[in-house]
């Protein structure tokens, strides 16, 4: 149980998608003008996240894993090919469910629901998931159960979600600032980005 | 031959490479220019292996355009991407194991990289192979000077070196110069391809007044 919560604030503070790993740079620099929409997609991001990963993680553990088909034969070389059909499968899933019941964010989100099928931070988590499986169990980062995977994709679908609506409120604000004119837009949000992750590693020194 | 290097063909090409570059100007692809470039080796070799995967991948998806469903092309689009990075994180496993094992998951995550989908969504779909082929050359090189730029600047004032050799003579660091240790941390990189943009805009703007 402590590895479990070890592992949740870990990946939401320190092991950051965005902050730490780069991951999901596209769509979180697009969606975050305002944090309705950025709280949608993170919320989306999420959901995909938390079913994805721990299906994966039974895909390596059972089926691509050394010696779990035919004795002797590693089949983790197909895991590249296995996860990206998981996950495009669940997130035509998700956009249907969302179209069904929400078609408001539905329209805000537009291209950007089916985009999350390429969304990095969801493929970077199974790939690293399928790194940490082989690790030591003793170590704070190892994931050796289907419970570490759950936890391991709630913290880090949360960790994107903390990181989108942060930058999205503070774009928001930013609107009312004078800001040189050639680093409007994109520029400043990189630079902001830049910062917030400069007080994110503030956590890398968490002892967990 | 002048057909195979007409006037569109050529813009084709070097248009990506600055005035439509994808990561300063898109933005496509950002995550894995940012988190490869502490240092210039793997963030050649990144640049390299996008740029092949994103040209091959042109050309067999327009090639199969005619023939792939409407509803399910995204899905396709995916496995034959998926496959070729397969392939080719095979082949750094067996010839650069050293460079493999520094990009970790991010070879893995060419797969999800957004200058792939735009190219093969935008340009392949619609444009014959040759085109499509070149498109994808001109995509993948403006992503690798971008990458080679930023880890340019990391490698020289995070570590003090160049591909891995000293570059600033060790008379410097008896004087009190320090390697400064905020260019290997992820923020840096963010900020600096945001100077980047900024520059190429500032450039632009100054192209279009006159």
């Amino acid at each position: 149980m402590e590895h479990f919560f070890s592992l949740l604030v870990r990946s939401i503070f320190v092991d950051n998608m965005i902050f730490a790993f780069f991951l999901g740079m596209c769509s979180y620099l697009a969606v975050s003008k305002n944090v309705k929409t950025a709280l949608g997609l993170g919320c989306a991001v999420l959901f995909v996240e938390v079913v994805t990963l721990p299906v994966n993680y039974l895909l390596q553990t059972k089926v691509l894993g050394p010696d779990c088909i035919i004795e002797g034969v590693d089949l983790s070389f197909l895991s590249f090919i296995l996860f990206i059909a998981v996950i495009a499968g669940i997130v035509q899933l998700v956009e249907m469910v969302v179209e069904r019941y929400s078609p408001s964010l539905y329209a805000s989100l537009g291209i950007f629901l089916p985009l999350i099928a390429v969304n990095c931070a969801i493929m970077g988590a199974s790939l690293f998931m399928q790194q940490r499986v082989t690790m030591d169990p003793s170590s704070t980062q190892a994931i050796s159960n289907i419970g570490d995977a759950f936890a391991y994709a709630i913290g880090s679908g949360i960790g994107w979600l903390v990181a989108i609506v942060c930058l999205a409120a503070i774009r928001e604000k930013m609107d009312y600032c004078d800001v040189p004119k050639p680093l409007r837009g994109l520029g400043i949000t990189f630079i902001t980005v830049g910062l917030m992750a400069m007080a994110f590693m503030c956590f890398s020194g968490l002892n967990l | 031959m002048s057909q195979l290097f007409s006037k569109e063909n050529k813009e084709a090409f070097f248009g990506p490479l600055f005035a439509n570059n994808p990561v300063a100007v898109q933005v496509l692809g950002i995550c894995s220019a940012l988190a490869v470039t502490a240092k210039i080796e793997p963030a050649i070799v990144m640049g390299l292996s996008v740029t092949v995967i994103v040209a091959l991948s042109n050309v067999i998806i327009s090639l199969l355009r005619k023939s792939i469903p409407n509803r399910i092309r995204i899905i396709v689009q995916l496995v034959v991407v998926a496959a070729l990075v397969t392939i080719v994180s095979q082949i750094l496993k067996a010839f650069a194991y050293d460079v493999s094992v520094q990009l970790s998951v991010y070879i893995g995550l060419i797969i999800t990289n957004c200058i792939l989908m735009g190219r093969l969504e935008a340009f392949a779909m619609m444009n014959g192979p040759w085109e499509s082929f070149l498109d994808g050359i001109g995509n993948g090189l403006g992503y690798a000077w971008v990458l080679v730029i930023v880890a340019f600047f990391r490698e020289l004032f995070g570590s003090g070196t160049l591909f891995g050799f000293q570059v600033i003579p060790e008379s410097f660091y008896d004087l009190g110069y320090m390697n400064c240790g905020i260019m290997l941390t992820p923020a840096a990189s963010l900020i600096l391809v945001g100077c980047i943009i900024w520059f190429m805009k500032a450039r632009e703007e100054k192209a279009a007044k006159k």
